[in-house]
């Protein structure tokens, strides 16, 4: 039996099922390390929810709440997630031609507040900030007091780092911006050099599900990582 | 043998009135689809069934059906994919009209067809064109459309939400984007798409991609890149705040 | 009798492929109020399965082609029964309708200086063929749909005629019924365009759809019009042959072209023994009955067919170059032609025969009467080359276009609609229906079928055909007897008893015309007449009609080319001397 009839074999609901669980835990174990405001930084490791450190005296609250709302916009608007969201948790639809409830009344992306999915590409310039603040947290995790090292937490970064950054590229808008909104590629030498970039993108565009899926796995557990090392439960591995 | 073994197929009749599930048994034969099964059905037991088709190569796009709920190409969908199980269900397109038995009336996608502003050219004169092929690509992969209408039967703000007013469909948004692409056409169709053809009512949910039988990527190759489009004009802060003040 | 809905037009065209489209978009240009009626729905026509190109000698790969190479391509592979002047605009014209596709939005593949691209194709001398991969076909219908439904005439989908209506000698008109609801409609029209396709259901294994059951050639033979070349039907040499469902569906003639080899059993290409310098770029007829020898002489595969291997060429290319031709095997035979061979076998394929015409302007021997494309005849004589239907669809299909909207803004009076006729016919159409549980017209389609195949197929010889004939007089008595149940909605076995006595009449206008060339030529192959005769056969085309119910075969000479045109096959000679 080949992979596309067993899958076709499975049960609809299994999907959007597994989606809404690891979507939803994701959801909760970020906001506990958000209003946790501890154990974010275990020197030269700072998690990925607390960087940069904004740290000030008007805001009495957990500093990560300053930049969250940063890669939480990014990824709401996402046209990955979105489908995977409007799918999983509004049954909209749940799955393919699978009867619905809502009627007449559904109004997609016409209306506030899913119209302001159209904002997406300026929580991607936000967005690649913070990514190039990540990034360069991912070099600091190899400087250990002014010394070059590799423990198991510099690779952790440093992967981390990595597929943001595919997820980042890997965006629908960028690959717009980039060069899919050019009608005529070979009419400039700039408009040569943008096809180029544009295919480079789309290439990595064609997988931008598995980016959004690992990106998230490997923030929370980059912060699981800085957590457990500073309550103490492991030590980090020195290979270098 | 698996070769004289048989299958029922539960196949629906009936008309804008109503109708049931027929079952109906057919012989497997080797590389048999699910055309020949309603073809032998036709000669052997029920001449009245109503099937469209014609070219039954996967070339025309008209046998499109729902084949145990999936919308598919009935001549592309083979009988050993449901291998271990006795029977199969064909079931009309549910987004369209019924007109009998699998048959139903697809008009309304001519009638939108005809509401896009056609291709527009600057060049007059009989001189060939000069195109490159880069500046083609993307275009020939929408051009590969066989208009089987599947996209639009399970895209669920037609099929689920009834939008036929208000909402292309997945297939116009191909072809839109074929236009919009097109090297040298020098059309402006934005506000179209937007408030015609209504591409705010697509939440990219990917059932158009899912079932297109010609692997299109309609959503993250047409409707997206056009949602960008469209973001570009019409959901720039800048622009907007410039709209809300000078009323243009 | 029953009500029925009654239209009027200046110009009805019947059958929406290449041909229909391109004429209803000329018509409407000209003026003339027009309707396009097609049996299914737009878009859908035979002209989609068309894969490997569209020929017009542009030269952009091979910059010695012109359209002198072409005229004489085209008449070598014709066996000199076409008919020159049709060859000779065919060629001057073809470019022209090729640019103005891509100026309505096709997009052929370019060549690296951004001009459109040309592959090569049997019997053709140059890389001549345009093309879009392997779906030529589709990009063609698509741009004169998109194009055409912006022109302001009127479409009647799934729609079928049929009959023609004849005011004394000039037609008035054609009557038919919708496929939806069973209900009749009348065209009341000054002239009417025949762009109704082929006929390749009158064959067991064929590459055509449903709908190719030869309407027009029955249409217009009926209504008295002159037949042409009906002994020459092509058999497309590459058709799958294994699984069952899927026997005679075409495999583009493309793969040879991207560099597929034929080989036998035991791995021979066998070609180097029929045309040792064209190989598998032979033209059609050759390579058919080379297969079928081979398969005869027991070289043949597990089924009956021979092999096709592109499995040496790289993988990637082939996907890019017949993404189609990938699916379709990957899809239907389980099977990978990137990396094993097909087996194929020949397919009844294309109708070089047809209704006569007037080379200019496509007109019958009726006067409102035209017919272009696939239904007509002329242009390709005794075995049409690869990529020359399409463009004959775009040349023909815009001077018939022409010339019906032409005449039917000359006349003044809107010719008379005879009501006897329509009765008739509305009489014939209704009758199964009461006779329930008479014969079933699915069985006699498939005798239809069966003996075709065996007994006037790709080869033939005086008895079997003889039988034949026979044989179907006996097939059309029984359709007199046929039954069907159900309602008249949407009833495709209903539709079927109005197709068949339509196929048993084309049927035997070929049987007929074949059984008279004694010789072989072309797509006609002889046991008991194996050579062609030139300077008898060779110079005639057989002209069929009825009268007075009674079937009348003439030799009609060909006509005789001019010597400027002569001249260019003596250039020929000479390069190659």
């Amino acid at each position: 039996m080949s992979s596309a009839t067993l899958t076709s074999r499975l049960p609809w609901w299994l999907s959007p099922l597994t989606v809404a669980v690891v979507l939803g835990g994701f959801g909760i174990y970020s906001l506990w390390v958000a209003f946790s405001n501890s154990s974010y930084l275990v020197e030269p490791y700072l998690s990925p929810y607390y960087s940069p450190l904004l740290v000030f005296n008007w805001w009495p609250f957990s500093p990560a709440i300053l930049i969250l709302w940063i890669p939480l916009g990014f990824r709401a608007t996402c046209y990955y997630y979105r489908k995977a969201y409007y799918r999983a948790f509004f049954w909209d639809p749940a799955a393919c031609a699978i009867p619905e409830r809502r009627g007449d009344k559904y109004r997609g992306e016409t209306k506030f507040p899913f119209v302001m999915q159209n904002l997406h590409r300026f929580f991607w310039y936000l967005a690649l900030i913070i990514w190039a603040i990540l990034a360069y947290d991912a070099l600091k995790a190899f400087d250990f007091n002014g010394q070059f090292g590799i423990r198991l937490g510099s690779l952790i970064f440093l992967l981390n780092a990595a597929l943001l950054g595919l997820y980042s590229f890997s965006c629908h808008s960028f690959r717009h911006l980039i060069g899919g909104r050019l009608d005529c590629y070979s009419c400039s030498f700039s408009a040569r050099t943008r096809h180029k970039a544009w295919e480079g993108v789309s290439l990595i565009n064609r997988h931008h599900m598995l980016w959004a899926w690992l990106s998230l796995f490997s923030v929370a557990l980059t912060d699981l990582y800085v957590r457990l090392l500073s309550w103490g439960v492991l030590t980090d591995m020195r290979f270098f | 043998m698996a070769e004289t073994s048989k299958l029922t197929l539960r196949v629906w009749r009936g008309d804008p009135s109503g109708g049931k599930l027929v079952d109906y048994q057919v012989p497997r034969e080797p590389g048999m689809v699910v055309l020949d099964a309603l073809h032998y059905i036709q000669a052997n037991a029920a001449p009245d069934l109503a099937v469209r088709w014609n070219c039954k190569a996967a070339k025309c796009g008209s046998c499109s059906a729902e084949v145990n709920g999936r919308p598919r190409l009935t001549c592309k969908t083979r009988l050993n994919e449901f291998e271990g199980q006795d029977s199969i269900t064909v079931q009309p397109m549910k987004a369209f009209p019924i007109i009998k038995d699998l048959v139903t009336n697809v008009s309304w996608n001519y009638e939108v067809a005809k509401k896009i502003p056609p291709l527009q050219t600057a060049e007059t004169g009989s001189e060939p064109w000069i195109m490159h092929q880069v500046d083609i690509e993307r275009v020939q992969e929408f051009r590969k459309c066989i208009e089987c209408f599947l996209c639009q039967d399970v895209c669920h703000v037609l099929r689920e939400h009834h939008k036929k007013n208000e909402f292309a469909g997945p297939r116009f948004m191909v072809k839109i984007a074929s236009l919009e692409m097109h090297p040298k056409d020098t059309g402006d169709r934005l506000k179209f798409i937007k408030e015609e053809a209504g591409i705010g009512y697509c939440n990219i949910t990917k059932c158009c991609t899912e079932v297109c039988p010609e692997d299109i990527k309609i959503t993250d190759n047409s409707i997206i890149p056009l949602k960008e489009r469209i973001a570009d004009r019409y959901y720039d802060p800048a622009r907007w705040l410039f709209r809300k003040i000078t009323g243009k | 009798m029953e009500k029925y809905y009654s239209h009027e037009y200046d110009v009805i065209v019947i059958g929406a492929g290449g041909a229909g489209l391109r004429a209803a978009i000329e018509a409407s240009a000209m003026g003339a109020k027009t309707a396009l009626i097609c049996k299914s729905l737009l878009g859908k026509a035979h002209t989609v399965m068309a894969e490997g190109g569209v020929a017009a000698a542009f030269g952009n790969v091979d910059p010695q082609d012109n359209w002198k190479i072409h005229y004489v391509d085209t008449f070598k592979a014709g066996k000199f029964l076409n008919n020159w002047r049709m060859v000779e605009l065919y060629t001057k014209e073809a470019t022209e309708r090729v640019l103005e596709l891509e100026r309505w939005g096709a997009l052929f593949d370019r060549t690296p200086e951004g001009k459109i691209l040309q592959r090569p194709f049997g019997g053709h001398s140059y890389r001549r063929l345009c093309h879009v991969g392997d779906r030529t076909g589709l990009e063609l219908i698509r741009t004169l749909q998109e194009h055409g439904i912006h022109q302001g005439f009127d479409v009647f989908m799934e729609m079928t005629i049929t009959r023609l209506l004849k005011d004394g000698k000039r037609i008035s008109g054609a009557f038919g019924y919708a496929r939806e609801d069973g209900r009749f409609n009348l065209f009341r029209a000054k002239s009417v365009v025949l762009a109704t396709g082929g006929l390749g259901k009158l064959y067991k294994i064929t590459s055509n759809s449903w709908e190719c059951t030869g309407d027009g050639f029955a249409l217009a033979y009926e209504a008295g019009a002159e037949l042409q070349d009906m002994e020459f039907v092509q058999f497309h040499p590459t058709g799958m042959v294994w699984p069952p469902g899927v026997r005679g569906l075409l495999v583009t003639e493309a793969v040879r072209g991207e560099g597929g080899l034929l080989k036998n059993s035991l791995g021979e290409r066998f070609m180097k023994n029929y045309d040792p310098e064209k190989m598998e770029l032979a033209s059609r007829d050759i390579v058919s009955k080379a297969i079928y020898q081979e398969t005869q002489a027991g070289r043949g595969t597990p089924h009956g067919g021979v092999w096709l291997d592109i499995t040496h060429v790289d993988g990637a290319k082939i996907k890019k170059k017949l993404p189609s031709m990938w699916e379709q095997f990957h899809k239907l035979a389980d099977l990978d032609i990137t990396k094993e061979p097909m087996e194929i076998g020949p397919t009844t394929h294309y109708m070089m025969g047809g209704v006569r015409v007037d080379p200019e302007t496509q007109s019958t021997n009726i006067a409102g009467l035209y017919a272009a494309g696939e239904v007509g005849c002329g242009l390709h004589g005794a075995t049409r080359l690869g990529g020359n239907s399409l463009s004959d669809l775009l040349v023909f299909g815009k001077r018939a276009g022409e010339s019906a909207g032409k005449f039917a803004l000359s006349q003044k009076a809107a010719p008379r609609v005879n009501e006897k006729e329509i009765e008739d016919e509305a009489k014939m159409m209704l009758a199964p229906f009461e006779r329930e549980g008479g014969e079933n017209p699915f069985v006699i389609q498939s005798a239809l079928q069966e003996l075709m195949q065996s007994k006037v197929g790709i080869w033939r010889s005086a008895a079997p055909m003889k039988e034949a004939i026979d044989e179907l007089s006996k097939l059309k008595e029984k359709t007199a007897k046929m039954g069907v149940s159900g309602t008249r909605l949407y009833n495709p076995g209903w539709h079927l008893t109005r197709d068949l006595p339509h196929m048993l009449d084309i049927a035997e206008t070929i049987a007929r015309s074949a059984y008279e060339r004694q010789e072989s030529r072309g797509a006609h192959t002889r046991d008991d007449f194996a050579k062609p005769i030139d300077e008898t056969w060779g110079k005639v085309n057989q002209v069929i009609r009825q009268e007075n119910g009674k079937v009348v075969l003439r030799k009609e000479p060909v006509p005789e080319m001019p010597a400027e045109l002569k001249a260019l096959f003596q250039k020929e000679v000479k390069k190659n001397g």
